[in-house]
């Protein structure tokens, strides 16, 4: 299976070469809905479904960025601290900025957790491929670094964001347009483009073939480490887009915000079809993925079957299933 | 650079030793809590903080040393240090867990210091002089009580329970034992980890699945500021309580202002670590006798007494 996904990759894209591997995570999506329904009918019902995939917009967002550095052959531990981080810098400048700025702290406000955002992809960027060093620990590096900082920031408290800006911020989450959340469209067109940069531009397949065979890529003359520096960064930036969703949440930081987010990441990228090793990288499976987690955790509580000790386990043999479903409905 | 490394050992040492001429007439209390790493742990490190401050201004004779851990094997680390070449008089000691710090704990005694432990009890109770502790089941229980007293007696509850552990269980325990043999009904009982977000989530799924809730009792605040959130956004207004514990600022403040949805409060209060250091220092200045164990009560916080629970300024 990964050395098929390997093999694709270095080929040239064609206008649609959907396969399997493409299909795979929304047959299984199907299937869970189909189930949800048997178990519980509430389950198909407006409300709860907007509900969940609202919710899962955050790991959908993030996921899409480590859907290229997971494809582009890294790996990004630090993406639930690094969250919480600028989540937290973003609410204290916006505090800071309130009493003068009024309402206009909350742009502002995003337009510093982007640049945050940016930076902090960078620094795990460089320092994996300057540096030299195994993803898996500059980035644990990393992510120790961003949950202390957040602690500090908060002295293991809160940070809650200012009375004056609350209710203002609020529909960024809870709002709709046209009858639709507004964080699922913003992670449709989060989406949409990096599936625009991965399909059609020339860095989407730098990209895959970096993940797919170092070598190879090495002298077919693309730099390395530009290329995986370039999906840091964007990794980094769409922590700072979910950061930005998730404040009008709870309209709080603390040191507990996106503890064990980097696992439902990457577990969503991988039930999405992309090899954790490397190679061509699915976007809108990586988010079909983030629905099936927030699904999963969300039928749990819906059906009746199972004791509460119980959850957790349940969960791991359904995404097992899911990823099976997936593997066998070539 | 090895010539700069004995220059800094040469000052580290010559540190030391001022420090320990200045502090040899002064009884030592040493207090060795977790770091601050979510609320209520925050709260320990800042009511510690304030104690030792109080103290060391009010006795002059006494110096009581706050050294805040990440983990158990450093707070077992943080033991070793904080004895190694003085005498302590006193180690006051939230141990992260009971089988890890036991024999740290024994190894300080034997030296003769007094123990006093808060919260989590150790595995040899002989240790201790003096054990501080909350009342987890009376916090399921009076939150229970509370319920069925302004439900009375019947209606649909939620619950979220935090993460598994002794804690969880007391507090949902009390709770159980309590509204047994009334018509409330707990349609439903789930982990949301202490966590804001998973109480968030799991309060929505509460909500989808069930027409019907009359009181929601989330057995810890950050996770009552995640259901709070998610019934505001469903528009329910079938839901009459929103119940909490802990003693978080933020709610407290809710029960001040006469909150309709969570006009009480059940305290478990981190500035318990305070009373522990006052009750020790007592006993060292004052010959006060303390030996024994203190189990403070969760009694309900209303609007009437609220004050007394609200710390403006602590993290929690």
């Amino acid at each position: 299976m990964t050395i098929m996904a390997s093999s694709t990759a270095i080929r040239p894209e064609r206008e649609w070469n959907i396969g399997w591997t493409d299909v795979g995570p929304f047959v299984a999506l199907i299937v869970l809905m189909l189930i949800g329904f048997l178990i519980n009918p509430d389950f198909l019902s407006a409300t709860n479904l907007g509900n969940v995939i609202t919710r899962s917009a955050f790991i959908a967002i993030i996921a899409v960025g480590a859907t290229f550095v997971i494809s582009s052959g890294g790996l990004d531990l630090s993406v639930g601290s690094m969250a919480a981080f600028i989540t937290g810098i973003t609410i204290l400048f916006m505090n800071r900025m309130a009493p003068e700025w009024g309402i206009m702290a909350i742009p502002a406000g995003m337009m510093v957790a982007i640049v945050v955002g940016l930076f902090c992809g960078l620094m795990n960027g460089l320092i994996v491929t300057i540096g030299r060093i195994e993803p898996f620990i500059a980035t644990l590096g990393t992510m120790g670094i961003f949950r202390a900082l957040i602690t500090y920031m908060s002295d293991g408290g809160s940070i809650p964001i200012d009375r004056s800006l609350r209710d203002a911020y609020r529909p960024v989450y809870f709002g709709t347009f046209a009858g639709i959340p507004l964080p699922i469209i913003i992670s449709v067109a989060v989406a949409a483009v990096a599936s625009f940069i991965l399909y059609k531009m020339k860095y989407g397949r730098k990209c895959a073939a970096v993940g797919a065979n170092e070598d190879v890529a090495r002298y077919s003359g693309i730099s390395i480490i530009k290329t995986r520096t370039i999906a840091y960064a964007i990794q980094g930036t769409c922590v700072a887009v979910a950061a930005i969703c998730y404040v009008p949440r709870l309209g709080a930081a603390t040191p507990t915000t996106g503890v064990l987010w980097e696992l439902q990441v990457i577990t969503a990228v991988v039930i999405g079809g992309t090899a954790l090793r490397g190679g061509k990288g699915h976007v809108w499976g990586t988010v079909a993925g983030a629905v099936i987690l927030e699904l999963i955790a969300n039928l749990m509580v819906l059906s009746d079957f199972v004791s509460e000790y119980l959850v957790a386990g349940v969960q791991g043999v359904i995404i097992i299933i899911a990823m099976l479903i997936q593997r066998f409905s070539k | 650079m090895s010539t700069t490394k004995w220059i800094a050992a040469a000052a580290v040492g010559a540190l030391l030793i001022a420090g320990q001429a200045l502090a040899a007439d002064k009884k030592v209390v040493a207090v060795s809590i977790p770091a601050a790493d979510h609320g209520w742990t925050a709260g320990i490190v800042y009511h510690a903080q304030a104690a030792a401050k109080e103290i060391n201004a009010a006795f002059p004779n006494v110096e009581v040393i706050v050294k805040t851990s990440p983990s158990a094997s450093a707070q077992v680390s943080a033991l070793e240090d904080l004895s190694a070449g003085r005498k302590l008089d006193a180690l006051v000691i939230l141990p992260y867990t009971s089988e890890e710090l036991t024999t740290p704990v024994k190894a300080v005694k034997d030296a003769g210091t007094f123990i006093t432990v808060v919260d989590r009890g150790l595995n040899d109770s002989s240790i201790q002089d003096l054990y501080l502790a909350g009342d987890n089941i009376a916090v399921g229980r009076n939150t229970a009580k509370f319920l069925i007293d302004r439900l009375e007696g019947k209606g649909n509850l939620v619950v979220l329970r935090g993460i598994p552990t002794v804690i969880d269980d007391e507090r949902i325990k009390g709770f159980q034992d309590a509204i047994q043999g009334t018509d409330l009904k707990v349609l439903d009982i789930q982990y949301a980890n202490w966590n804001s977000d998973e109480a968030f989530k799991l309060m929505q799924d509460y909500l989808a699945k069930y027409p019907q809730i009359d009181a929601v009792w989330a057995n810890d605040d950050d996770m009552l500021l995640g259901v709070l959130e998610a019934v505001k956004q469903s528009g329910r207004k079938d839901i009459k309580l929103a119940l909490g514990g802990n003693g978080m600022k933020d709610i407290v403040k809710k029960v001040i202002d006469g909150d309709a949805m969570t006009p009480v409060e059940t305290p478990y209060p981190p500035a318990m670590i305070k009373t522990a250091i006052y009750m020790t220092v007592a006993n060292i200045v004052g010959q006060a006798p303390v030996r024994g164990t203190v189990k403070l009560d969760a009694p309900l916080i209303t609007q009437e007494n609220a004050k007394e629970y609200y710390f403006p300024d602590s993290p929690f």
